[in-house]
């Protein structure tokens, strides 16, 4: 096994290196303030696959803008004010790509902003054996790699479904305590104004003249 | 040796290489992700800082200047046992380190918000931790440079893995020496165990949203009865006093 590993090296070596740099898959979710601009960069090469997807989880009307731009300020994608998308672009030139979501129009309310971005294909699971599959695949194996895709799936659709759920419940939880202080405020102010009323109204009968209305 | 120093070296070409997702930050302020995950859950995080070097007007890797503090809290407040590895350039692979002079700060709060581990590495290295509670744990970072404001750019490279996808596979088939098909079945069995984690985490939250419904039901319900009853008493206390305010008045 050792006098292999050793024998195959350089191909080993150089495998490693194209696997790890052809492939990237990450997701991150963060909070952008108010008024604020955050841009994310990458370099990818050339003909490669990438997938990007966004979702605004909270804040406001739910909605940010996007702007991808390739190696040489090219446009990929611009839009303003988008709760959800999903861009899938071949990139066709070797450099960093940008994408930036803005902020910027909203006055006070903070996001919290999910993205996924998806470069290349998911590389082979054991990526020592590279004729593993100079042999067509075995029924078992290729049932195997269905499994394998579907449950991607599944794990595609939690997330998704993870996100809408946060983001009803983060609605709720606020909801409930906008309930709870806007009612104190209410009853506060119910208060002051019958209180109010009386102050007022008894200023109207006492006058520093004396003034009397008794009708007889 | 020779062979391993070939290894060592494209080791490094590889980690060098694989520039993850990056963005800027200054360095003095502070960043921070969110990772919403289910109870037991291993999550990988790695980074790489550089520095904006203003005469070559690009960025460079710091020497030995700025570098990551890592800090995870844990809602029961006791301490997530947490590695930290840097990579090192002799031995070609990621070794622990003893904390740096400066360091870049990595905070890492759990649902609670109360820190699991908090520790200062440097510039280039990677984090692990295992999540003991569902719920939202939050990753910050920030160099602990010594500048009150202001200062330089900071390039941070970074890439979180959470649960199947933190594991290496190519490792894992080393080491307990499985086939393909072997190594296949293995992740299915992760990814199941994550998707059945992913959905017990689901059942709680649901109920935590049901809970604050019902809540919030309750809430308007008592305080529509109450505000209802404080005006009636409110209007009925003002008619008493303005009775007893004119009958003094002899004007009634």
């Amino acid at each position: 096994m050792a006098r292999i590993v050793t024998g195959s090296l350089p191909l080993l070596g150089i495998l490693l290196v194209v696997t790890l740099t052809m492939v990237r898959a990450g997701e991150l979710t963060f909070e952008l303030p108010d008024n604020e601009r955050m841009c994310f960069h990458e370099i990818i090469e050339k003909n490669v696959k990438c997938t990007l997807e966004f979702q605004v989880i909270t804040g406001g009307n739910y909605d940010v803008d996007m702007e991808l731009t390739g190696p040489s300020g090219r446009n990929l994608y611009k839009d303003t004010k988008k709760q959800y998308d999903s861009v899938t672009w071949t990139t066709d030139e070797n450099g960093e790509y940008r994408f930036c979501f803005s902020n910027e129009f909203s006055t006070f309310t903070h996001k919290i902003i999910y993205f996924d971005f998806q470069v290349g294909d998911e590389p082979p699971l054991d990526g020592f054996d590279v004729d593993a599959h100079a042999t067509a695949m075995t029924q078992m194996e290729s049932s195997a790699v269905t499994i394998h895709e579907g449950l991607k799936i599944v794990i595609d659709y939690q997330t998704h479904h993870r996100l809408r759920e946060t983001q009803g419940r983060a609605f709720a939880e606020d909801l409930n305590e906008r309930v709870q202080l806007w009612s104190i405020g209410q009853s506060v102010v119910i208060l002051l104004v019958g209180i109010g009323q009386i102050i007022i109204l008894r200023s109207f009968f006492t006058d520093k003249r004396p003034y009397s209305s008794i009708k007889t | 040796m020779f062979n391993k120093s070939v290894l060592g070296f494209l080791l490094t070409v590889c980690i060098t290489y694989t520039s993850a997702l990056y963005f800027h930050i200054g360095e003095t302020e502070r960043k921070c992700f969110i990772e919403e995950i289910p109870d037991e859950t291993m999550v990988v995080g790695k980074y790489k800082v550089e520095l904006f070097d203003r005469q070559q007007n690009m960025y460079v890797p710091t020497r030995g200047g700025l570098g990551m503090h890592v800090e995870i809290r844990d809602p029961d407040d006791s301490m997530i046992i947490s590695r930290v590895q840097v990579f090192d350039m002799n031995i070609g692979d990621f070794v622990h380190t003893a904390p740096g002079p400066l360091g870049m700060h990595v905070q890492i709060r759990d649902p609670k918000g109360s820190t699991i581990m908090s520790r200062t590495y440097a510039a280039e290295g990677r984090f692990t931790f295992t999540s003991h509670s569902a719920g939202e744990h939050v990753i910050c970072l920030h160099s602990n440079s010594s500048a009150w404001f202001g200062g330089g750019q900071l390039r941070v490279h970074l890439d979180i893995q959470v649960g199947e996808h933190a594991n290496d596979y190519q490792q894992i088939a080393a080491k307990d020496k499985l086939t393909e098909l072997q190594l296949r079945v293995r992740q299915l069995l992760d990814q199941v165990e994550q998707i059945t984690k992913e959905q017990n985490y689901q059942r709680y939250r649901e109920e935590r949203f049901r809970q604050t419904s019902e809540s919030t039901n309750q809430r308007v319900l008592w305080w529509s009865i109450g505000q209802t009853v404080i005006l009636l008493l409110t209007g009925f206390w003002q008619m008493k006093h303005l009775k007893s305010f004119f009958e003094a008045k002899k004007l009634v």
